[in-house]
């Protein structure tokens, strides 16, 4: 069972679909007890940084999901549930992620050249940086699609993918346990459900 | 580097798609979750869902299958027509739609821009603008392009990217089902006045005029047509690849 965690942040509904799609078990919720049970976590998130991180801190989970994830549980962060794995990010301000990835999520204005239009709409190519688990089902090019305004940064450790738009901005995320995509692999067509698909195939050590 | 999107357009009436032609392998052109399963499959960045419905049931079959679509289709829909409120956003946000776009509703409310914006984000609000020459000038109109609204359009674009729209859709009148290209003396200005994606739409008649728009005009992210596409006069994987053939950059 995949736990979809339920902070209040983003519409749930395509996400849920596509893990329909491939046949996989998923709840979405906000408590504890059943996040603890699930093999897996996935983290969501649309909007703003801090309001997100706000949310996540108010209702105590993360606290869970840092648990979970020191446990060895594999996660994986959705856009900005991605952001929200790192340190901290300078959206609007500084504020204060889970800190299970080291960087920091930081503004393209001014990082990328003048004539991009932020945010960065639309389908990139992915390039690989590293071997991933999450590659499994995917090549080297394959399209993505993005909808965002801020990027991890200060991330080598953990950075898989990146994508190409003025600069390599980090697509994708993996160390250990925990995971990420920017993009949003439910609106990918069959390169994001085989994304998906190979997080669902991970295996759990028990 | 960002790919050149091509986007279909489905107009959606009583719950069936308006025009359509007989596609191979597609037995009923007419079944919006057949045509737009196709259209996914055959490498559409993105489907639009226009709900020219004007009764409330209708309205109601149209949210079916814009649930239906998204349940099984994964590439970002975005749904126009008949989108006044902020519930209208939420009642097809919930569906499955990744963007709504506004024309008629915006123009009678502009606020509903920002208070959509800042409800959902900028990048689900798309301002769809219908745009004639009227004594030299780009005039917007209102109610599927029947009404001028006396308003200057590149301003009233400009306007609703301040207020908080994401992207924007320019369908030229002048060039709409005329088949003879896009309107890129429009499309130039309204790119040049605005930093957010611009989508051109109307004029599209080959695959030659997608070559043309791109080429002319590097700041244009997508294309959108209708008709070229539900009569098949062009195929959405001939297109890329004549595309790529022109050095522009698509997702094959």
């Amino acid at each position: 069972m995949i736990a979809i965690i339920d902070y209040g942040v983003g519409n749930l509904f395509s996400l849920c679909s596509s893990f329909r799609k491939i046949g996989a078990q998923i709840t979405v919720t906000a408590d504890p007890n059943l996040i603890e049970a699930a093999d897996k976590l996935i983290l969501p998130g649309v909007g703003a940084f801090a309001d997100a991180a706000k949310k996540l801190r108010d209702s105590g989970l993360d606290i869970v999901i840092k648990e979970q994830a020191a446990k060895g549980k594999p996660i994986m962060g959705i856009c900005l549930g991605m952001q929200m794995l790192f340190e901290k990010s300078y959206e609007y301000g500084e504020h204060e992620g889970l800190g299970l990835l080291k960087g920091s999520v930081v503004p393209m204005e001014v990082r990328i050249p003048e004539n991009l239009k932020i945010p960065h709409i639309g389908w990139n190519a992915l390039h690989f940086s590293k071997d991933s688990k999450l590659f499994r089902y995917i090549k080297e090019e394959d399209c993505v699609y993005f909808v965002h305004s801020y990027y991890a940064s200060d991330c080598e450790d953990s950075v898989i993918a990146t994508a190409e738009y003025g600069r390599e901005l980090t697509a994708a995320v993996e160390q250990g346990n925990v995971f990420g995509c920017q993009f949003h692999p439910e609106k990918s067509g069959e390169v994001g459900l085989n994304i998906l698909r190979s997080f669902c195939d991970l295996e759990v050590t028990p | 580097m960002i790919t050149k999107r091509i986007i279909p357009c489905l107009d959606i009436k009583n719950g069936r798609v308006v025009k359509g032609t007989n596609f191979q392998g597609l037995s009923d052109v007419s079944d919006p979750v057949a045509l737009a399963a196709y259209y996914s499959a055959s490498g559409a960045d993105e489907l639009v869902f226009y709900d020219i419905t004007a009764s409330f049931e209708g309205r109601q079959l149209f949210t079916d299958i814009l649930t239906k679509v998204a349940s099984e289709i994964f590439i970002p829909l975005t749904v126009g027509g008949g989108i006044n409120t902020v519930e209208d956003f939420d009642r097809v946000l919930k569906c499955g739609a990744d963007k709504v776009s506004v024309n008629s509703g915006a123009i009678r409310n502009p606020k509903l821009i920002r208070e959509a914006a800042q409800k959902y984000g900028n990048q689900c609000v798309v301002l769809s603008a219908d745009i004639k020459r009227v004594n030299g000038e780009f005039r917007v109109f209102a109610k599927g392009g029947r009404e001028d609204t006396g308003m200057e359009a590149i301003e009233w674009i400009r306007r609703g990217v301040a207020l908080g729209a994401g992207e924007v859709v320019v369908n030229s009148i002048d060039t709409d089902g005329v088949k003879g290209g896009f309107d890129t003396p429009l499309l130039e200005a309204v790119c040049d006045a605005v930093k957010v994606p611009v989508i051109a739409s109307g004029g599209a008649g080959s695959m030659a005029h997608f070559v043309e728009l791109f080429k002319a005009i590097p700041d244009i992210d997508a294309g959108l047509a209708a008709s070229v596409f539900h009569f098949g006069q062009i195929a959405i994987p001939d297109l890329k690849r004549e595309l790529r053939n022109n050095d522009i950059i698509v997702r094959v």
